[in-house]
């Protein structure tokens, strides 16, 4: 698998693309994988405080629930609809068409201390 | 692939719900080699398994297969089994891996019929064939004539060349076999069932296709709808009580708690707002906490989140608006009439 270059990443398995002052958020393949088949998205609501490290939302696949805990700090700007109807988006398009939100970043320097697509290739081990 | 109970398990192959479909309308494969088995043989064989099991065993003819309970003293579950009539002084146990060292040691304890009760888990391995092609799959493998053989019967016979105890049962609500065979022997009979499957679609399941599969059929799971302190009066298991049989273990305490009235019941449910219902959850009727989730999530035959709870027996009627604790947040629910699948005939 290749991650894309442009996205940084946690060991809980988010993606985070910065553009400006805005993150948008995701999980990678890696996650959507382990998860298995993803039927339910709980995201947050616009304008709800997003805060580093802490849980966010839920991605729930027919085995079980994971916890979303954002990889940066700020205010919800945006959340994907899509994910409602059709949370296998998330199997198929994890780092695409399957963003789950985006955030207003508040701290921009707490994106130093995620990790660059090499290394979240490595840490995340897939065959 | 996930430690159970020091067992190495594939919970998927292709994908759950690929898997759980495959079984509905194809075939699937299980490898269910941690099941445990149980060999009870001597002259009062019937004796000893009518003592420690509740159902009665006395109805089995010669290769016919009944779903049992082994209870406490107290009324509670050691396990859920199925015992397999293989002759008159020989009875086969299959039952779960987690317990069976602590079910041969419960049988052992009360084997005052001079039996002899062996721990056989290590001389068998277990592949479940499952799916309305499960006998097309099989049959090509043995001379056994599969047809004829009734749902909880079982025939001993030879499959792909060697000697495997067939039996028509299975943890899916599907039709299918579970073929009982020397560990040794299951890597080729299982690379054979594949092949004899492909032109079927047959896939490899897993565990997790295992318990969705059995939860929309309704099958009890040790450790989530019976365990230690439930009876088989609470978990809706009553048809394996054979109270009039005579003495058994645990028939005391069923009797009396007949009578004293019992205050719980399992009974399925279905979400209707947006979350799952999980293991474990909380139920809450009327604002108040009432139960919990026994077993939950979502169906894939059915395209529903469901699940099965206990709640006090007077709350546990049909069609009653509940509230599951999704993460703190009540989830509306209602009970259901089980199982909600059963295979069209």
């Amino acid at each position: 698998m290749t991650y894309p270059e442009n996205f940084l990443y946690t060991k809980e398995h988010e993606w985070v693309l910065v553009e400006g002052d805005t993150g948008t958020i995701g999980i990678t393949f890696h996650a959507q994988k382990e998860l298995g088949d993803i039927v339910y998205v709980d995201l947050p609501k616009v304008g709800a405080t997003a805060e580093k490290g802490k849980t966010i939302g839920s991605v729930e696949s027919v085995k079980a629930v994971s916890d979303i805990f954002s990889p940066v700090s700020g205010e919800v700007t945006a959340v994907n609809d899509l994910l409602t109807t059709s949370p296998e988006k998330l199997n198929e398009d994890p780092h695409g068409a399957a963003w789950m939100f985006k955030v207003r970043l508040a701290m921009p320097e707490e994106t130093k201390e995620l990790m660059k697509a090499a290394d979240y290739a490595g840490y995340a081990g897939d065959e | 692939m996930v430690d159970f109970g020091g067992w190495d398990m594939p919970v998927q192959y292709s994908g759950l719900i690929d898997e759980h479909r495959t079984v509905r309308t194809a075939v699937g494969l299980f490898d269910v080699s941690h099941m445990g088995e149980i060999e009870v043989r001597g002259p009062e064989a019937l004796r000893l398994v009518n003592y420690v099991a509740t159902n009665d065993a006395s109805l089995l003819k010669i290769g016919q297969a009944q779903y049992s309970g082994l209870l406490y003293e107290h009324g509670g579950f050691v396990d859920d089994i199925l015992v397999h009539k293989v002759a008159d002084d020989h009875y086969f146990l299959c039952v779960n891996a987690s317990n069976q060292d602590k079910d041969y040691e419960h049988i052992a304890a009360h084997n005052t019929f001079d039996c002899s009760v062996e721990n056989a888990g290590a001389r068998y391995a277990q592949i479940a064939v499952q799916g309305p092609r499960g006998l097309d799959t099989l049959q090509k493998l043995t001379e056994v004539e599969l047809a004829p053989i009734a749902y909880y019967h079982f025939k001993d016979g030879d499959v792909s060349g060697t000697p495997a105890r067939i039996a028509r049962t299975g943890y899916t609500g599907e039709d299918g076999f579970e073929i009982y065979l020397a560990p040794e022997q299951a890597p080729r009979i299982w690379d054979d069932l594949m092949e004899a499957g492909q032109e079927f679609g047959i896939k490899p399941a897993g565990l997790g296709a295992r318990n969705t599969l059995r939860l929309e059929a309704k099958m009890a799971l040790y450790g989530h709808e019976i365990g230690a302190s439930i009876t088989p009066w609470e978990a809706d298991l009553a048809w394996i009580v054979k109270v009039k049989k005579g003495e058994f273990i645990g028939r005391n305490a069923l009797i009396e708690a007949k009578e004293g009235g019992l205050t719980r019941k399992l009974i399925g449910f279905e979400m209707l707002g947006r979350g799952i219902g999980r293991d474990g959850y909380e139920v809450h009727v009327d604002g108040i906490p009432a139960g919990w989730v026994t077993s939950g999530g979502p169906a894939p035959t059915l395209n529903k989140n469901i699940g099965l709870c206990y709640l006090p027996l007077k709350q546990a009627e049909i069609g009653r608006t509940i509230h599951i604790m999704v993460r703190n947040q009540p989830v509306e629910a209602v009970t259901v009439s089980t199982p909600f699948y059963k295979r069209p005939k």
